[in-house]
């Protein structure tokens, strides 16, 4: 159970906006990852974890790129050590061990890009890189839906008899998009082709679509859930054609001498707006899981007492 | 388990994480992959004759887009103008340049001792200079950095050890060595991403580098009957059979067609 509530008082809107910082300095992070990646700047600093043996290394060329990533990782780290303390202290058993979670995660993240830079081996170590940082922001997102108003005002809970059920579904397609994001990692680092990739930006925008009509249909009137399906929804239709576009410049970049704008753009952006895909899917989820009684506990109760359970909420389903 | 145990075991996993992160030692020289006793026959100096010819381009080769170099004011003003990536590398006659040529196939066992000078590869106006190299397994390059910015030299070998070291302007040349014959290991420069190099490591001593007019020679062949194989970097390889007899000279043309160039590498 998602029940993260045991000292209201002590999850303060400060800790919500602390949270929603992390998740977008993160953002910055993955955005600061993917620019090194691009301009093929990754073994610009051959050493970890100083820089060309210094703190500031010479800042020429692609190690600006690998500096700004290392800096923006500090920072990041240093934030989710703050995040850490304050959700250890805020009298929630789940959101001090969450973010105990975050912080080993982001220490790890730490030490796998020094791996990677020492290691090379980049469909091995630079993927895990890849897949890790993913992990870690929709651990920071989490942790900011964790900590809102909303999560915390325990909601009604809603019916949803229809099948497939929307906890189920969203979850199903949380999943498939972190796979798919794990395909995308394993084509830009050379651990895979691009055809697993492709096929899986097909299944995921089928179940990205199904989930948020799914929402729209039969839960438009709650205000939380509709807002993030319709993101989900915005997302995946622009991570599409991103898809397609960066292909192109793939295609292109690999006949060219040096990366070009048109190839870091497209393939920056499509690393990004994965990311808020995987993102948006993941609090479509768990939004879904707080919002919506359980199946199991809906047909338990028709067992018991011979008639559908009915919802709680002045929101009700509309399926 | 208690929310304690829980901190515990997560820190150890870290702990070990850790732990298994060293840095792992970058100048480390591999041992050469023949031994250093041979078993093999030697060539007889007396009967060797050589393979020479020429390498041309069939149609002109379509032009290259300048270097951006705006990333690295220093590369910028280090040349007088544009530079054009020395991928295909012609004169007005159409003859080919650095066009690598070897015997890809017909030794059988005969040995050869490592040549002992060093063979250089310099960083000069952020280029590399030459375009291609090549060498003997266990032979040593010598990397300079003739260059007032910091470059750093990325050879990328599948079949020996991948290094990656820095060198800043002034420092002293970087000396290595690959223990194993590969064809074309790329070689980079992650600041200045335009840079790109190969080095190729032989087995035996026949192989040469096109100068701009397209001529090579591969001489001291013993007699026998070879495969030469032509490699160029954006039209790939030809192969061509030669039998050369005791103290022989043969002449090979190889003519790569400039509408078909290779298929990239898939890395």
């Amino acid at each position: 159970m998602l029940e993260t509530t045991t000292n209201e008082s002590a999850i303060t809107p400060g800790l919500h906006r602390f949270a929603l910082a992390t998740s977008a300095c993160t953002v910055l992070l993955l955005m600061a990852g993917a620019l090194v990646t691009s301009n093929d700047a990754a073994d610009s600093v051959p050493d970890w974890p100083l820089a060309y043996g210094k703190i500031i290394p010479p800042l020429v060329g692609g190690i600006r790129y690998e500096y700004a990533h290392r800096l923006m990782a500090g920072s990041v780290a240093i934030l989710t050590l703050v995040l850490a303390i304050l959700l250890a202290r805020c009298g929630s058993r789940f959101l001090g061990n969450l973010g105990f979670i975050a912080l080993i995660l982001v220490i790890a993240q730490a030490v796998l890009g020094g791996m990677r830079v020492l290691f090379h081996n980049p469909a091995l170590t630079a993927t895990i890189h890849a897949i890790l940082a993913q992990i870690f922001f929709i651990t920071v997102v989490s942790l900011s839906l964790f900590t809102s108003r909303w999560w915390n005002s325990a909601p009604p809970k809603l019916d949803d008899p229809a099948s497939p059920p929307l906890r189920t579904l969203s979850a199903i397609t949380a999943a498939a998009i972190f796979v798919q994001l794990i395909l995308g990692a394993g084509f830009r680092h050379g651990a895979f082709g691009i055809l697993p990739h492709i096929i899986g930006a097909f299944v995921v925008l089928f179940l990205a679509i199904w989930t948020s009509r799914t929402v729209r249909v039969r839960f438009g009137n709650v205000k939380q859930l509709r807002r993030w399906g319709v993101l989900l929804m915005a997302f995946i239709g622009t991570q599409f054609l991103l898809g397609i576009a960066a292909y192109g410049a793939v295609v292109q970049e690999i006949k060219a001498q040096q990366p070009t704008t048109t190839y870091v753009i497209l393939t920056v952006a499509h690393v990004l707006v994965g990311a808020l895909t995987l993102a948006a899917s993941v609090v479509v989820a768990l939004s879904a899981f707080r919002a919506i009684r359980n199946d199991a506990t809906v047909s338990a109760a028709t067992a018991v007492t011979g008639s559908p359970a009915t919802g709680s909420s002045t929101e009700g389903s509309r399926a | 388990m208690s929310n304690r145990c829980f901190h515990l075991a997560l820190t150890a996993i870290l702990a070990l994480a850790i732990s298994g992160c060293g840095n792992k030692e970058n100048t480390t020289t591999e041992q050469p992959a023949t031994p250093a006793a041979p078993a093999g026959k030697t060539v007889d100096a007396t009967t060797t004759g050589s393979v020479a010819g020429k390498v041309t381009l069939d149609g002109k080769a379509a032009p290259e887009k300048p270097i951006n170099m705006s990333a690295e004011p220093y590369c910028q003003k280090a040349n007088s103008g544009p530079v054009v990536p020395p991928t295909v590398v012609t004169d007005d006659k159409g003859d080919l340049g650095n066009v690598v040529i070897f015997v890809k196939d017909g030794l059988g066992d005969y040995v050869f001792d490592t040549p002992k000078d060093s063979v250089p590869l310099e960083q000069k106006g952020c280029m590399y200079s030459p375009h291609i190299i090549a060498v003997m397994a266990g032979q040593t390059f010598e990397v300079k950095n003739d260059d007032q910015t910091t470059h750093n030299i990325h050879p990328m070998p599948k079949d020996n050890r991948e290094w990656n070291k820095s060198q800043a302007p002034g420092t002293s040349p970087i000396d290595d060595s690959f223990a194993r014959p590969e064809l074309a290991i790329p070689v980079k420069c992650n600041v200045h991403p335009w840079m790109k190099s190969y080095i190729f490591v032989f087995k035996n001593p026949y192989y040469a580098i096109t100068a701009k007019d397209g001529s090579f020679e591969l001489k001291n062949l013993p007699p026998g009957t070879y495969t030469i194989e032509a490699w160029q970097e954006k039209y790939g390889t030809q192969d061509q059979t030669v039998t050369i007899g005791p103290k022989e000279s043969k002449t090979v043309q190889f003519k790569f067609n400039a509408a078909a160039p290779a298929a990239p590498p898939a890395d």
